[in-house]
């Protein structure tokens, strides 16, 4: 049996990487002594597989993954839920959960989009300059900027994978990032920069807020970055993963195509 | 306390491995202090990631925030590039709890363990904006404190450090507490200071190097005299006589990014009665305290079950010298409770077979490597260092562990020892190219790795009086043996830089004057200078050169019988007639046999304290020597019967 589950990597705690994300998950599970199906081989490792990778000082929402159970186990998928979060470290917490049938295609293979939310901020901001940026960016046929692959740099055209961009506004921080462990409380506002959502494709290749932030120039860099929903889309329908869930069909900031 | 995360933070974006400044471990606490409590920062002054684990650190962490009037928190050396974005945004260093200003503390109580950190201890008091110079301190600036290993020689710190901790902390850390208690309870007024170091110096176990009045005459050290009447004379260590009175840590910090020995550890005895003459920790330790085997094993099921990891180290010095280890390690690989998918690891085999069973027990899977401890290469150099393990011992374990699947041993080896010949060099080669063909015959990739440090002498050991190698002698040693071994295709040789070893000489047996070379070290930039690439040992002979101080004569000059030492007012407890028959033994290669085994040959270690080893068994273990050399059938050098070892008792 295999169950995908959404969990959220708020505070303090995004400073760590995929990797060590990984790691906590595997405890977590042993700590619940959760009946997992292991690998065959020298070292046996869990059958649990991550969705697409977040960089290590990005806050998300909507994380993913698919652990499976050894044969024959019955998991019920709702008393599970609620023993996840008290096994996990504080700012990682499970939010859903679906049994996901054999076959089903991997998160790496079947998401298609993210939605994300981040700060640009910029070391001498004039008004509008913002704006007029973000217009401009969404106007060029093409925008090749540096990317890191495979620890080399190589030109690319980002243009094609920014699906959607817009301007939040550059006033207040929105509330939920002043909670216990989030960023810089007390803060008033931005004042050095504005807030921008965007839909950013994971295919071919995931592009994240960073390449759209490199975009806006070279002074441009980004801030608060969090990642609101991953999105599975086919025939101009999408649907997030964990969708069988209640609470999914009314996921936050499900935005449709601002631009 | 006022916390700087906000300002912390957008640092984070701009360093390497930023979880490293977090904190957000499971089993960290977030004490909440009231204004009367003693606030302890706990540091160890090296990376997070070789920090985080040690086992030290954290025991103490738990005892003092199980106190109603004190908390601890904790910090680790920030990386060099960490340090640049504090010092650049004017920022100093902080605890991970709660990220409060490291000067915000009362005490800030540093763990050494190597000597090369010792640079790193003042970079970290720099960094809390509190004056590296103990004299220069005010009453409004923490105190800095230093336990560990190396406060076994506490003077080259002498000038840093208002106070040190000699042995074991868990029962001096609560004395200490009550005398802090009431300095802050005084306000901290001007002149507290010297009179808070005043009562510290006569908690036993305590050195407050400012109560001590040195002399020299020329180059010699004449005597350390204390400055007052209720200050000792000499500071005894401090034993706790019970280890299973102390099940700790509890709640073993599980980090939230990768660090060294990332698994549960559970501490099964402390010290050691090998008596090899090169070891300090053996040294220091004494006499063996064994924790009680229900006890290990309650601590091995709650700690798995509570951090969710699935392997676990039995720490100690020798591990496979606990009595039963052979069914603890059963006990545990057979615990349902753990699911049959834990792995157990044993730090230090010792060299035999019956270790080798026991190993290939826990290590089902993964069979990389297993790493032996021969330290020298000829049966002569191992009777001068007292290393008693035969040739026989350690074929009979190459053999029992490539017959059992593993295809690459690491074999560790000391170089630069008392009495070394070629010969006993050209020894380590032999005995690698033994046990690679013992090897052969069972697997055709069968290999060695050789791995070869540099020795130093320690203080408070049989060695203290040796003149250390020369940087070209060890590199002349090094270099026969990357030729002897070039063609054997089955041996990796690898070395320790001798450069390396030199500064660890100059900081290991130094006296007050190297602490100014230390201050010099530092603030030409020379932290982190365990590591490679961060460590240039022109620093260090610059500044010796610089005060007047001959490398020579602090590291490589033979001492006689006659000289004071710089830690002679320090003790572990160990007569000094003890550490010189030792010594002469060693040069004319007589034993010395592991008192665990045999009768008391009174090192003072026990006598001096009344103290008794606390094992679970009069019975030597079975199988060969047990690397102690001795027919351990007839019950050790004694012969015949049980050994005369006591059950469990308290002092007497």
């Amino acid at each position: 049996m295999k169950v995908r589950i959404r969990f959220s990597k708020l505070g303090k705690i995004r400073w760590t990487s995929h990797r060590d994300v990984a790691r906590m998950w595997e405890r977590a599970f042993r700590r619940l002594q959760l009946p997992l199906a292991y690998s065959e081989g020298f070292s046996p490792r869990p059958k649990v597989s991550f969705g697409l990778a977040l960089p290590t000082g990005h806050e998300s929402q909507a994380e993913y993954l698919d652990v499976e159970f050894a044969p024959g186990a019955e998991i019920d998928i709702e008393e599970l839920l609620p023993r996840l979060s008290p096994a996990l470290p504080q700012g990682v917490d499970a939010t859903g959960a679906v049994a996901i049938e054999p076959g089903t295609p991997s998160l790496q293979e079947a998401v298609t989009l993210s939605t994300w939310r981040f700060a640009a901020v910029w070391p001498d901001r004039s008004p509008g300059r913002g704006a007029t940026l973000v217009a401009s960016l969404l106007e060029a046929p093409e925008l090749v900027v540096p990317r890191f692959r495979k620890g080399e740099e190589v030109l690319e055209d980002v243009r094609p994978g920014i699906l959607s961009l817009r301007v939040l506004g550059d006033e207040e921080i929105p509330s939920d990032y002043l909670s216990e462990g989030a960023v810089a409380p007390g803060n008033g506002g931005l004042t050095d920069g504005l807030w921008l959502e965007a839909d950013l494709a994971a295919q071919p290749r995931s592009l994240r807020p960073t390449d759209v932030v490199r975009a806006l120039g070279p002074e441009a860099s980004e801030r608060y970055v969090r990642r609101l929903n991953q999105w599975i889309s086919r025939d101009g329908a999408r649907w997030e993963p964990v969708a069988a869930l209640p609470d999914a069909t009314d996921a936050p900031q499900a935005f449709g195509r601002a631009s | 306390m006022e916390t700087l995360w906000p300002q912390l933070e957008p640092l984070l974006a701009r360093v390497q491995k930023p979880a490293r400044y977090i904190g957000c471990e499971d089993g960290a606490l977030s004490p909440n202090p009231g204004p009367r409590d003693v606030r302890w920062l706990l540091l160890y002054p090296d990376t997070y990631e070789i920090g985080l684990p040690n086992q030290g650190l954290q025991i103490l962490y738990e005892l003092i925030n199980e106190r109603p009037d004190a908390i601890a928190e904790r910090s680790y050396a920030p990386w060099v590039d960490m340090e640049a974005e504090l010092r650049r945004a004017r920022l100093p260093l902080f605890s991970l709890e709660s990220h409060s200003p490291a000067a915000a503390f009362d005490v800030l109580a540093f763990n050494l363990s190597a000597e090369l950190v010792f640079t790193n201890l003042l970079n970290c008091v720099d960094l809390a904006g509190v004056p590296v110079r103990a004299e220069q301190r005010r009453p409004e600036h923490p105190l800095v404190i230093a336990g560990g290993h190396c406060t076994y020689n506490p003077e080259p710190l002498a000038d840093f450090v208002d106070a040190f901790v000699i042995g074991d902390g868990e029962e001096v850390v609560a004395e200490i507490t009550e005398v802090l208690h009431e300095w802050k309870a005084s306000g901290r007024s001007e002149g507290s200071r010297a009179a808070v170091l005043r009562r510290l110096a006569s908690v036993p176990g305590v050195y407050v190097p400012s109560m001590y009045e040195v002399t020299y005459d020329g180059p010699r050290l004449v005597a350390v005299t204390p400055r007052y009447p209720d200050v000792p004379a000499v500071v005894e260590k401090r034993t706790i006589t019970d280890l299973g009175a102390w099940p700790y840590p509890k709640h073993q910090l599980v980090p939230m990014t990768e660090v060294v020995h990332d698994r549960l550890n559970v501490e099964i005895f402390r010290g050691c009665t090998r008596g090899c003459r090169f070891c300090q920790a053996g040294m220091i330790t004494r006499p063996v305290r064994e924790r009680p085997a229900a006890q290990v094993r309650q601590m091995v099921s709650d700690g798995l079950a509570r951090t969710g990891y699935d392997e676990v180290t039995l720490t100690s010095l020798s591990s496979a010298d606990y009595s039963g280890i052979d069914q603890v390690v059963d006990g545990i690989i057979n615990d349902p409770a753990c699911g049959g998918q834990v792995s157990v690891s044993l730090p230090s085999l010792r060299v035999d077979a019956f270790t080798v069973g026991i190993a290939s027990q826990i290590q089902k899977v993964r069979r990389t490597g297993l790493t032996f401890a021969p330290e020298a290469g000829t049966w002569r150099m191992r009777q001068v260092i007292n290393k008693l393990i035969t040739e026989e011992d350690l074929y009979g374990a190459v053999d029992s562990a490539y017959s059992q699947g593993w295809r690459r041993i690491k074999l560790y080896f000391l170089t630069g020892l008392p009495t070394e010949t070629d010969a006993d060099t050209m020894g380590i080669a032999e005995l690698a190219r033994n046990c690679v063909a013992i090897g052969r015959r069972h697997n055709k990739s069968a290999s060695a790795t050789v791995s070869l440090g540099g020795f130093v002498p320690k203080p408070q050991t049989p060695f203290q009086w040796f003149g250390q190698e020369t940087v070209a002698g060890l590199a002349r040693r090094i270099g026969m043996l990357r030729d002897a071994t070039r063609r054997d295709k089955g041996i990796q040789l690898r070395w320790h830089d001798p450069k390396a070893t030199l500064a660890e000489g100059i900081a290991s047996r130094g006296d007050r004057r190297i602490g100014a070379v230390i201050e010099d070290v530092w603030r030409a930039g020379g932290t982190f200078q365990e590591w490679t690439e961060h460590f240039d040992l022109t620093r260090w002979s610059d500044a010796m050169a610089r005060h007047g101080l001959s490398i020579d004569w602090y590291v490589h000059r033979e001492r006689d019988r006659d000289e004071l030492m710089p830690w002679a007012h320090i003790s572990a407890g160990l007569h000094a007639d003890f550490l010189w028959q030792e010594w002469e033994d060693a040069r004319s290669m007589h034993v010395t046999p592991d008192c665990r085994w045999t009768p008391c040959y009174d090192c003072g270690a026990c006598t001096e304290y009344g103290l008794e080893h606390v094992v679970a068994s009069t019975v030597p273990p079975a199988g060969g020597s047990q690397g102690t050399g001795q027919d351990l059938s007839r019950g050790g050098a004694g012969g015949g019967g049980p050994v005369p070892v006591l059950l469990r008792t308290g002092p007497r």
